[in-house]
C-alpha cells in the first residue's frame, strides 16, 4: 500500500490561508488504511483548520468530503461537478491523487494535505515500514524475498557492507541490516553459496532513472478501432 | 616474481615478498594542501605508498584525485579511494580514467559512509553500483579494455586495484565469503578496517588461510593509534564497523601518557601482525595524527624500507 503522513496543520493552514471557499477532500484506499487521508482524518483535519482560522481571524468555510480513490478519473468525474464549487481543495489522497484531479480538471486548484513517503506495510499499530522502491525489475528471488535496492540504504547487489554490525545498518541500531537478514534466510535454506556470485550493475532506467514511468499492456487495452 | 599489472611501486613492494606498509592522508576540509604536503613528506621514505580518503566519513574534503595527483607531483605514490557513494558508473569510469592520466596507478574501490553521517546530510546518495561492481567494471575496463556499458575503451589502461575488508562487521561469517568475491571481482590488494580485536581478526586470518585467499591477495592489516580515551570511545560507539575491546580501553585510561600507550597499543599490533602467517603488510591509519607514522613505522622494526 501507499503510506502517507499528514502535513503539519500550520503548513495546510498556510497553504489555505488566501481562500475562501475550502474542501479537506479525503480518500478513502491508501491512504484511510495508514490513517493519515480518510474521512475521518479529513474531518478532523477540517475542524483544526476551522479552529486555526478563527484564531488567525481569516474567514471563509472549511468543508468535508472524501471520495473513495483520487487517482482514478472515474469517481473524480462523479463528484466533479461539487469539486468546482471551491476555492481551493486540501487533498488528503498521496501525491497521485492530487495529480490526478488536477490533470483531469486543469480549473481546480489542488493542494497537498499530506507526504506521501513510501509502499510499504503497517508493522504493527502506528507503524509502517517501506518495503518496495518500485524499481521496475525485482530481484526479490535473487535475496530470498527481502528486498536490498528498498532496505539497504546503499541499495548494494551483492551482501553486506563494512557498515553491518551485530545485524544492525550503520544508519542506526533501530534499522536492521537487510543483508544479514538475507544472509540468514540464504543460510537457513542451505543456499549461501548464491551470494559468491557477483550481481552485475542494475539497469536503473526500468526505475525512476529513466524518467516517469508509463505501463502499457496492449493486451488488456480497449481497441476503440478508427 | 610475478608479471606486473601496472607497475605501481606499490605492486612492487607487495610482489617482492616484503612486508608492505601503507599510510593514510585524510585531505583538508579547504584546498590548502599545505599540511597535506607536510604529512606526505613526513611519509616519503616510510611507506610504499599513501592511500588518499575520499570524502571520509561522507564530510566534503579536497578530492582524492586531486590530491593524488598532488603526490605523483611530489614523487611519493598514491592509492586514491573511490567510493560508490557520490558517484554513478560514468563519473567513477571518467574519474579513473583522469586519474590515470594524472600518473595515479593505484585505486581502491569501496563503498563509502552514508551520506547521513557527513556534513550534507540532506545530499542525495548516488548508490548506482556497489563497491564489487565497481571493482568487477574497472577490471573489466583495464582487461577487456570494455566500459561498464560495454563500449570500447581507446587504448591502454593498467592500474592496480584494492578493496577494503572488514573482519570486524557481521555477518562474521560472510566476512571471508566476501574477501573471495572481491578478490573474482578483481582486487589484487586489500586494506582491512582498523584492527583493535586482535583475537578476531585471527580467527578471521586463519578462515582466509583455510580457502588459500591469502595467495591469492594481498592483505593489509589496518592500524590506527589512538590519540585519546576520548577518540578511542569516539572509534568504539560512533564509528561503523570498528570494535575495540574494553581492556583497550581500559588500558588507555589506566595510561598516564595517552599519546604514547596509543602508539605503544599500535606498535605491538604491528609486531603481531606481522607474524601472523598470509598477512602480507599494513596500512597505517593515523587519523588526525598523520605525523605520527614514521614513528610507528621505526620503532615497529620496519624502517628503513627495502629497496625495489
Amino acid at each position: 500500500m501507499i503510506i502517507a503522513e499528514r502535513k503539519p496543520l500550520e503548513e495546510i493552514a498556510a497553504m489555505a490561508a488566501p481562500y475562501k471557499r475550502v474542501l479537506v477532500l479525503g480518500c478513502n484506499t491508501c491512504v484511510a488504511v495508514c490513517m493519515a487521508g480518510g474521512q475521518k482524518e479529513a474531518e478532523e483535519t477540517a475542524a483544526l483548520l476551522r479552529i486555526h482560522r478563527k484564531k488567525e481571524n481569516v474567514g471563509g468555510e472549511v468543508e468535508v468530503f472524501s471520495i473513495e480513490r483520487q487517482c482514478e478519473f472515474e469517481m473524480i468525474d462523479d463528484v466533479l461537478e461539487k469539486l468546482k464549487g471551491y476555492d481551493l481543495i486540501v487533498s488528503l489522497a498521496c501525491g497521485v491523487g492530487v495529480q490526478t484531479m488536477v490533470e483531469r480538471e486543469p480549473s481546480l486548484r489542488v493542494v497537498p494535505g499530506l507526504n506521501t513517503t513510501s509502499m510499504g506495510y503497517p508493522l504493527e499499530q502506528g507503524v509502517w515500514v517501506e518495503r518496495c522502491l518500485g524499481c521496475g525489475d525485482c530481484v526479490l528471488h535473487l535475496t530470498m524475498g527481502i528486498c536490498p535496492i528498498t532496505r539497504c540504504a546503499k541499495s548494494i547487489l551483492n551482501g553486506p557492507c563494512g557498515g553491518s554490525a551485530e545485524g544492525k545498518c550503520e544508519l542506526g541500531k533501530d534499522v536492521d541490516c537487510a543483508w544479514h537478514l538475507i544472509h540468514e534466510r540464504l543460510t537457513s535454506f542451505g543456499r549461501i553459496g548464491d551470494l559468491a556470485e557477483i550481481q552485475p550493475p542494475k539497469d536503473w532506467r526500468s526505475s525512476h532513472h529513466g524518467g516517469a514511468r508509463t505501463t502499457v499492456r496492449e493486451d488488456v487495452r480497449i481497441d476503440r478501432g478508427e | 616474481m610475478l608479471e606486473l599489472i601496472a607497475g605501481s611501486k606499490l605492486e612492487k613492494a607487495i610482489n617482492s615478498g616484503q612486508f608492505v606498509v601503507t599510510g593514510e592522508l585524510g585531505p583538508p576540509k579547504g584546498a590548502d594542501l599545505t599540511a597535506f604536503r607536510h604529512h606526505a613528506e613526513g611519509m616519503r621514505n616510510h611507506v610504499e605508498a599513501c592511500n588518499i580518503t575520499d570524502n571520509q566519513t561522507a564530510i566534503v574534503r579536497t578530492s582524492s584525485i586531486a590530491c593524488g595527483a598532488v603526490l605523483v607531483q611530489m614523487g611519493i605514490e598514491p592509492i586514491i579511494q573511490m567510493v560508490v557513494r557520490d558517484r554513478n558508473r560514468i563519473c567513477l569510469q571518467s574519474d579513473v580514467l583522469g586519474a590515470y592520466a594524472l600518473g595515479i596507478k593505484n585505486m581502491l574501490c569501496l563503498a563509502g559512509d552514508h551520506q547521513m553521517f557527513g556534513n550534507e546530510p540532506g545530499s542525495k546518495g548516488v548508490y548506482d553500483i556497489d563497491s564489487m561492481q565497481l571493482l568487477k567494471g574497472l577490471q573489466t575496463l583495464r582487461d577487456e579494455k570494455k566500459f561498464m556499458g560495454g563500449e570500447e575503451l581507446e587504448g591502454d589502461i593498467s592500474y592496480f586495484l584494492g578493496a577494503v575488508e572488514n573482519p570486524f562487521a557481521d555477518p562474521f561469517e560472510y566476512r571471508v565469503d566476501r574477501l573471495e568475491k572481491k578478490i573474482n571481482a578483481g582486487a589484487s590488494f586489500i586494506q582491512t578496517q582498523c584492527i583493535f580485536d586482535l583475537d578476531r581478526f585471527e580467527k578471521w586470518m586463519e578462515m582466509v588461510r583455510e580457502r588459500g585467499l591469502h595467495k591469492k591477495v594481498a592483505i593489509l592489516g589496518g592500524v590506527t593509534p589512538m590519540k585519546s580515551l576520548g577518540a578511542a570511545r569516539y572509534m568504539k560507539n560512533n564509528v561503523s564497523g570498528i570494535t575495540i575491546p574494553d581492556e583497550l580501553v581500559e588500558r588507555l585510561k589506566g595510561a598516564e601518557d595517552k599519546k604514547a600507550e596509543g602508539l605503544k597499543i599500535a606498535i605491538e599490533t604491528i609486531e603481531r601482525l606481522k607474524e601472523i602467517e598470509g598477512v602480507a603488510g599494513v596500512h597505517i591509519m593515523a587519523i588526525a595524527w598523520e605525523e605520527v607514522v614514521p614513528e610507528i613505522v621505526e620503532r615497529a622494526g620496519l624502517y628503513p624500507r627495502p629497496k625495489l
